[in-house]
């Protein structure tokens, strides 16, 4: 058999590759394909993007006059108290709320993949929640977490169980929050379901004759085989995490519920309040971009990691 | 290229001219439905009848096209709409954030309104006129009038065997006692009834200023947050709340309440007492209008009335295309006669349905006179007391001035009190704080 010894090209030929593809009408056609979604990309995302790129380094407040700042709004970044504490708690609740997801999510969909006919009920039961608006949940966070008169703490007590103030003591805010988001895992629970189905049977057959406990496939068949599906849950939802914004406003930062602390002051909660309350855009920019670096920085070490630990069929990887 | 690539290909570029289409569309629509004479307000949507009647009247003397689209006022929409160079022509909002967009720029003085159309400002509230005043020059317009009274269940102090001037707010240790004589916890240590509600963070400006302190300078622009005064009055506003199950339990049982629905805390006597504005007694005698109720001043340490208002406003962004219709509007909006027409439509719809009326409290001094001498009828002693005795503390009136960084002022005491309530700070290291932060943000503001 004969082995590749071909080296990569350099940039420039693949460059002069690239414009040489136009000469084709299939590319053409290619962008033509693509333009909606490239003009969307460009109008929505990239140029607010630059657009605020630019910003962070001004003083933009909308309204006043603008000026140049340099670096000033991420060394304020850097040393503003509130922006550790806000950073502090996203990154504990994604911490908790991540593995928590992906846990939960991959033990319904294994009790979905053995319901059999009633699974395409349970599949839109458990998608519902994923529907409901933000707001609501907010709301509806605050009745169910209600330290002496919510649902869950009357359901521990059936259990002799004297459950916390969910959402007054700021030792149980964020694993409250945990509980409360774990209600919205239709999506992924549709996901990983599908992955399961997609293992192949043979696989668990062979290891049966081979005597693996019901432990072992799970953890040498099932578990290698659906791990591009588990590694994209874990990305887009560390992504949701370190974005949380609504539910945690509705509960703790409305008008009508002034009652937010430390404990509930996520990092986008504190850059809408200096973007849309204090009218302080600039800042805010900076702050968006800050995120931006704290996700990028996360999700390529999860990308790095996954080449350990995600398998995916027809690479030797 | 085969054919059906081909027409794929040419269905994907229509597909995209079509959005590039529908964007550009959208993007000038707000231009294109603007015509020469149209008044565009934003805040001010489809209301109740008060608001209705009033718009029709104001409509009228505008003249023109009045354009209202729906919802309130929304900072994040207003900010969008000014970045577009396309301000709305006037907007309604609440009377705290009109400081601070005069402090940016972003309003127009009202001098040649008020002077053109003779605006008779006399006949407004000077402490509504105080909040939208800055550096002596008037941004806004007063509409309605937030009054402050103690809101008492009778049923509660009858039950408890407690009496009316146990609910003395100038003396604070006997406030104290009264309040542990009204709270009711059961075995399991669940609150059942709250004795006093302080209404901390929402009044904190209302217990220091009876603790002889405002959180605030005339001028907008020095903080008095960590002030002893200011402490003390958190200190003590937390202890009402300690002694009755703690914050935890005290919200807890709180956040239970049906407040706008028949069986409402009070009609369910599940407090005593509470400061509380005045619209609520018009929930009230839609809800549960058989109550029984007493309304009382607060007062201060010295035994001094007071009362912390707040309310709306109208104003004029700057860019508005056009100003002198905005001003008619505003001018209109609030004069007496229109105020009276409202209240005298309000009265008879109220009448119709056979629900009692409790009058409206407007930032019109002139025309609340006029609205109670001439439209509200008597609808039990209850209610007829709470009605006369909100009319009574209009007068002992204080505000929180205007500043140009009122968002940050609000939002770094309200974050103090919090932080106290959850027991991670001391009164006094939250204040400390608070002060601070805003001391920086008013720096920041006036820079």
């Amino acid at each position: 058999m004969a082995t590749a010894t071909a080296t990569a090209p350099g940039p420039r030929v693949r460059a002069r590759r690239w414009f040489a593809g136009f000469a084709s009408r299939e590319t053409w056609a290619a962008f033509a394909f693509l333009s909606p979604w490239l003009f969307g990309f460009v109008v929505f995302t990239a140029g607010p993007m630059i657009a605020s790129l630019i910003l962070s380094f001004t003083d933009y407040s909308v309204i006043q006059t603008t000026h140049n700042v340099g670096w000033d709004n991420y060394n304020r970044l850097v040393h503003d108290p509130k922006v550790t504490t806000a950073m502090k708690t996203t990154l504990i609740y994604t911490a908790m709320v991540v593995p928590a997801h992906v846990v939960f999510s991959l033990g319904l969909a294994m009790v979905l993949a053995r319901v059999g006919r009633a699974a395409g009920f349970f599949r839109t039961a458990f998608y519902l929640p994923v529907m409901t608006p933000a707001v609501a949940v907010g709301v509806l966070y605050l009745l169910m977490f209600n330290g002496d008169y919510g649902l869950i703490n009357a359901g521990l007590h059936f259990f002799g169980i004297h459950g916390p103030y969910w959402t007054t003591d700021p030792n149980w805010v964020k694993p409250s929050l945990v509980i409360m988001h774990l209600w919205k895992v239709g999506a992924s629970v549709v996901i990983l379901l599908a992955a399961l189905m997609a293992v192949p049977t043979y696989l668990y057959e062979a290891s049966a004759m081979d005597g693996a406990s019901k432990w072992r496939r799970f953890r040498d068949v099932t578990l290698p085989m659906i791990s591009p599906a588990i590694f994209f849950i874990v990305i887009i939802n560390t992504i949701a995490a370190l974005q949380t914004f609504d539910e945690v406003y509705t509960a703790f930062f409305n008008a009508s519920t002034p009652y937010g602390t430390d404990a509930s002051l996520f990092y986008v909660i504190y850059l809408f309040q200096e973007a849309f309350v204090n009218f302080h855009m600039g800042y805010a920019s900076a702050l968006a971009w800050g995120l931006f670096l704290v996700i990028a920085v996360i999700t390529a070490i999860q990308v790095i990691g996954s080449r350990r630990f995600v398998y995916y069929e027809g690479n030797k990887r | 290229m085969q054919g059906w690539r081909r027409s794929l290909a040419f269905t994907s570029l229509i597909a995209a001219l079509g959005v590039l289409a529908f964007t550009a569309t959208l993007a000038s629509a707000h231009s294109t439905t603007k015509k020469a004479g149209t008044l565009n307000i934003m805040g001010f949507g489809t209301g109740d009848d008060v608001a209705e009647s009033r718009a029709a009247i104001a409509t009228a003397a505008v003249g023109g096209d009045v354009k209202r689209p729906s919802g309130a006022f929304n900072d994040q929409q207003f900010l969008a709409a000014v970045a577009s160079g396309n301000p709305p022509d006037l907007v309604y909002l609440d009377r705290q954030k009109v400081g601070t967009y005069a402090a940016k720029g972003a309003f127009q003085p009202l001098t040649s309104c008020i002077s053109s159309q003779k605006i008779n400002t006399k006949q407004y509230r000077i402490p509504a006129l105080n909040e939208i005043t800055y550096k002596r020059k008037i941004y806004g317009i007063p509409e309605f009038y937030d009054v402050r009274t103690i809101l008492v269940d009778n049923n509660v102090l009858d039950m408890a065997g407690v009496k009316l001037s146990g609910l003395d707010t100038s003396n604070w240790p006997k406030l104290l006692a009264t309040a542990k004589k009204l709270v009711k916890i059961d075995s399991s240590g669940k609150v059942t009834r709250i004795g006093f509600d302080p209404k901390i963070p929402e009044f904190f400006p209302l217990w220091a200023k009876a603790n002889g302190v405002d959180i605030l300078s005339k001028d907008g622009l020095t903080p008095h947050l960590n002030d002893p005064k200011a402490v003390a009055a958190l200190a003590y506003a937390v202890s009402l709340v300690n002694a009755q199950g703690g914050w935890d339990k005290f919200k807890s049982f709180r956040d239970t309440w049906d407040f706008f629905g028949a069986n409402n805390e009070i009609a369910a006597d599940q407090v005593g007492a509470f400061p509380m504005e005045q619209w609520y007694y018009n929930v009230l005698a839609g809800s549960s209008p058989k109550v029984k109720i007493t309304a009382l001043q607060f007062r201060n340490k010295k035994r001094q009335p007071i009362n912390y208002e707040t309310g709306s406003a109208w104003a004029i962004p700057k860019g508005s295309k056009n100003p002198a219709a905005a001003c008619t509007w505003m001018k209109t909006m609030t004069s007496t006669s229109t105020w009276l027409a409202a209240a005298k439509n309000r009265a008879s719809i109220r009448k119709a349905k056979n629900q009692p009326y409790t009058g409206i409290s407007t930032g019109n001094a002139v025309a609340d006179q006029a609205i109670y001498k001439q439209t509200y009828t008597s609808i039990n002693p209850y209610f007829d007391q709470a009605v006369k005795k909100v009319l009574e503390v209009q007068r002992f009136s204080f505000n929180v001035p205007a500043s140009p960084a009122s968002a940050e002022f609000k939002q770094a005491w309200n974050d103090a009190i919090n932080r106290v309530l959850a027991g991670q700070q001391t009164p006094k290291q939250a204040l400390d704080q608070a002060q601070k932060e805003s001391v920086a943000a008013i720096k920041t503001a006036t820079k």
